[in-house]
């Protein structure tokens, strides 16, 4: 049994090794992907295009202007002098926040009657705009605190006024609450699960496709032992596809890497059971290699959209929040973001761990199922 | 079972869905016989030789390969038994020697052993000097020369040549005639599949398969001697027009183009040579040459499957 086994790995290994395109994409898109997703994936919004509808024009509305041109969160791009031109630069997305400040502002604030700012947003990207009024809203605090004191030194009252609760925000092992800290461990995963499980679909429909596949039937390989064969090397292959992007994120992006090795090393092994197993589900459901790779695609987006990385799952419809614990992405994404950045290990992530060898193996064994079968 | 029976199959039936693959084929194989099976596409031939090597389960009927049932002894079979399809199936990514060395050893060959049965099997199909090159680029008849020393590797008693030969250039399909011929000397049991009636004529034992039943067995010699008709070889100067005449000529049983001219299968010769002249002549189509010819395999095979057909 463990000749046959060697002897398929063997095969499998030249036939890698001698196949120049996937030599290619084993190495260049993935750190493309690192490199680009690094660079690219970053919820930290700065300069925001803006502008300002200034109906009033006094000394105090440009004290307020002047809160949103000095700081590198917004750009005032233009000032406004119309409803029309107000409009227009919003259907034509030259910015995503009007500030319009109403011609009584300046009096109301005199005679101490509230007064308001209204703020208009390009909500087409819900995200950012929700980031943005989050933004909007700080610097609009503060000016009425200033105002507050102004008002209340007015009235002859002098001191410093303090709110009564503060907060005092400290981030953990992200102090700087750096995006890229966030998303480079989690292309990690995307990474990993990419090309072991297209590698491992790939490999099983090639052989059907190209007539081998009969030939091996004929021969005293058990199906275990072909899947096994066929598994093991993009098991290894994978492997070496996490030390690879894992330097570039040590290396390149300096993430901290707080944890141990031998956690990432049992969780990948355990991720690898699922993303291996998916790809042989996906072989045996599968006669040609585009089928494959469409099969492949179809379940990498959703398992990738749901696997919390992007969006919070807190923020999904129950239905979906149960979903996602079908998906070993998720438990993966955790256990490569928190090795890394909590440092926490096997006694803090054996859940996920567990989750991912159960689901892992049941793929597995359906796969295994549904191979046997198609001897018959 | 007998010890001279490499293959032994009784009512063989294999359904797909709702139509008969095979239907009730039963034959035996002596050992070191060449047995042919001889039928056109689509008869059940590689449908039959898919539930003797363990391929396809049969939906009915039973059978021994090897001595070993083919429902529950398929591993046992396995290991006994040399299959070349009518698809090229190594890998074309590698070499010659490493397609031996993984089809050797996941026979369980040792790394020795297949190093002394590749030099045997390159040898024997005349493939020593080209070992290093991918089998992807060698030309096709080449490829199917490598099949076969890839299916003998293991020195396997039985060998399956499922239209091993199909697509191959003539000189190339003699050549690896001879091999089989070499083969079956030394005791190998062959089995193989084709719609060519010249290999057919280079078989043992033929068995004729339509429409997934068996119509006929024996030697080459006996089918063409059980064709109840005689054959009329007629060369007209209008092969197309001629066929219509006579197709539409009365006690024909059946006629058909071969080679240059047409072969005519029918009960009463002698009336039918006169009918020809008469009709050929009355459309002034000229008779080059007519004389009778003993049946050829393909007559026999023609001449079976209709009188089947009718029946």
């Amino acid at each position: 049994m463990f000749r046959r086994i060697y002897h398929i790995l063997i095969k499998e290994f030249i036939q890698v090794w001698r196949d120049k395109k996937l030599r290619f994409f084993l190495i260049v898109p993935p750190l493309v992907q690192i490199l680009a997703y690094g660079y690219a994936i970053n919820f930290d919004i700065k300069h925001v295009a803006t502008a300002i509808f200034d109906e009033d024009r006094t000394e105090d509305t440009r004290d307020l202007i002047y809160r949103f041109r000095s700081n590198q969160y917004f750009k005032v791009k233009h000032y406004i002098e119309s409803e029309r031109h107000l409009r227009d630069l919003i259907d034509h997305s030259e910015v995503t926040l009007v500030v319009r400040i109403p011609w009584d502002f300046s009096k109301n604030l005199r005679w101490g009657d509230p007064t308001k700012v209204q703020i208009i947003l390009d909500s087409s990207d819900s995200n950012a705009a929700m980031v943005v009024s989050r933004y909007v809203n700080t610097i609009l605090t503060d000016y009425t605190q200033e105002m507050f004191k102004q008002r209340l030194w007015r009235f002859g009252l002098r001191g410093e006024l303090a709110a009564p609760v503060d907060m005092e925000v400290r981030a953990w092992f992200n102090p700087n609450l750096m995006s890229r800290w966030t998303y480079v461990p989690g292309v990690i995963a995307m990474v990993v699960m990419l090309v072991s499980l297209m590698l491992t679909a790939l490999a099983v429909v090639r052989e059907r496709e190209i007539g081998t596949m009969e030939q091996i039937l004929v021969t005293p390989i058990r199906p275990m032992e072909f899947l096994l064969g066929k598994t093991i090397p993009f098991v290894i292959i994978s492997f070496g596809e996490v030390v690879m992007v894992t330097l570039v994120a040590l290396l390149w992006f300096e993430v901290p890497f707080r944890g141990s090795f031998l956690t990432l090393f049992v969780g990948t092994l355990a991720f690898l059971f699922n993303s291996v197993g998916v790809g042989l589900l996906i072989s045996t459901a599968s006669s040609t290699q585009q089928q494959a790779m469409m099969a492949g695609s179809f379940f990498l987006t959703p398992a990738i959209m749901l696997s919390g990385l992007v969006f919070p799952i807190n923020n999904m419809p129950p239905f979906f929040q149960y979903l996602t614990y079908l998906n070993p992405l998720r438990y993966f994404i955790i256990v490569v973001q928190d090795t890394f950045l909590k440092g926490v290990g096997l006694k803090v992530l054996w859940p996920q761990m567990a989750a991912m060898f159960g689901l892992g193996t049941t793929m597995l064994i359906l796969s295994a199922l549904r191979f046997k079968r198609r001897l018959a | 079972m007998e010890a001279d029976k490499a293959i032994v199959v009784q009512n063989l039936t294999k359904v797909f869905g709702k139509f008969k693959a095979v239907d009730g084929i039963s034959f035996e194989v002596h050992r070191g016989e060449i047995f042919g099976f001889l039928g056109p596409n689509g008869a059940g031939k590689s449908t039959t030789i898919r539930m003797l090597n363990g391929l396809l389960l049969p939906t009915s009927g039973e059978g021994t390969v090897a001595g070993y049932d083919i429902i529950r002894q398929q591993d046992r079979i396995k290991q006994h038994l040399g299959y070349m399809s009518q698809r090229f199936s190594l890998y074309g990514d590698l070499t010659v020697a490493e397609n031996l060395s993984f089809f050797g050893g996941v026979y369980g060959l040792s790394a020795a052993k297949v190093k002394e049965r590749s030099q045997e099997v390159l040898s024997l199909v005349g493939l020593l000097d080209r070992q290093k090159e991918l089998t992807g680029l060698l030309p096709l008849g080449l490829k199917q020369r490598l099949a076969l020393a890839s299916a003998i590797l293991h020195e396997p008693p039985i060998l399956f040549l499922d239209e091993a030969t199909s697509g191959v250039d003539p000189i190339s399909r003699r050549t690896f005639w001879d091999m089989i011929y070499h083969m079956a000397e030394q005791g190998v049991t062959i089995l193989v599949t084709t719609h060519y009636m010249d290999e057919a004529e280079f078989c043992d034992r033929l068995v004729l398969i339509s429409q997934g039943r068996l119509i006929a067995e024996g030697t080459p010699r006996e089918l063409k001697a059980a064709v109840p008709e005689q054959i009329i070889a007629v060369y007209p100067d209008r092969l197309d027009d001629a066929l219509e005449v006579i197709k539409k000529l009365p006690d024909i049983a059946e006629a058909a183009v071969f080679g240059t001219g047409l072969h005519v299968a029918t009960l009463k010769a002698d009336q039918t040579e006169a009918a020809l002249r008469e009709a050929l002549g009355a459309q002034q189509i000229a008779i080059k040459s007519m004389g009778r010819v003993p049946p050829s395999l393909e007559d026999a095979f023609i001449s079976l499957t209709t009188r089947a057909g009718r029946s």
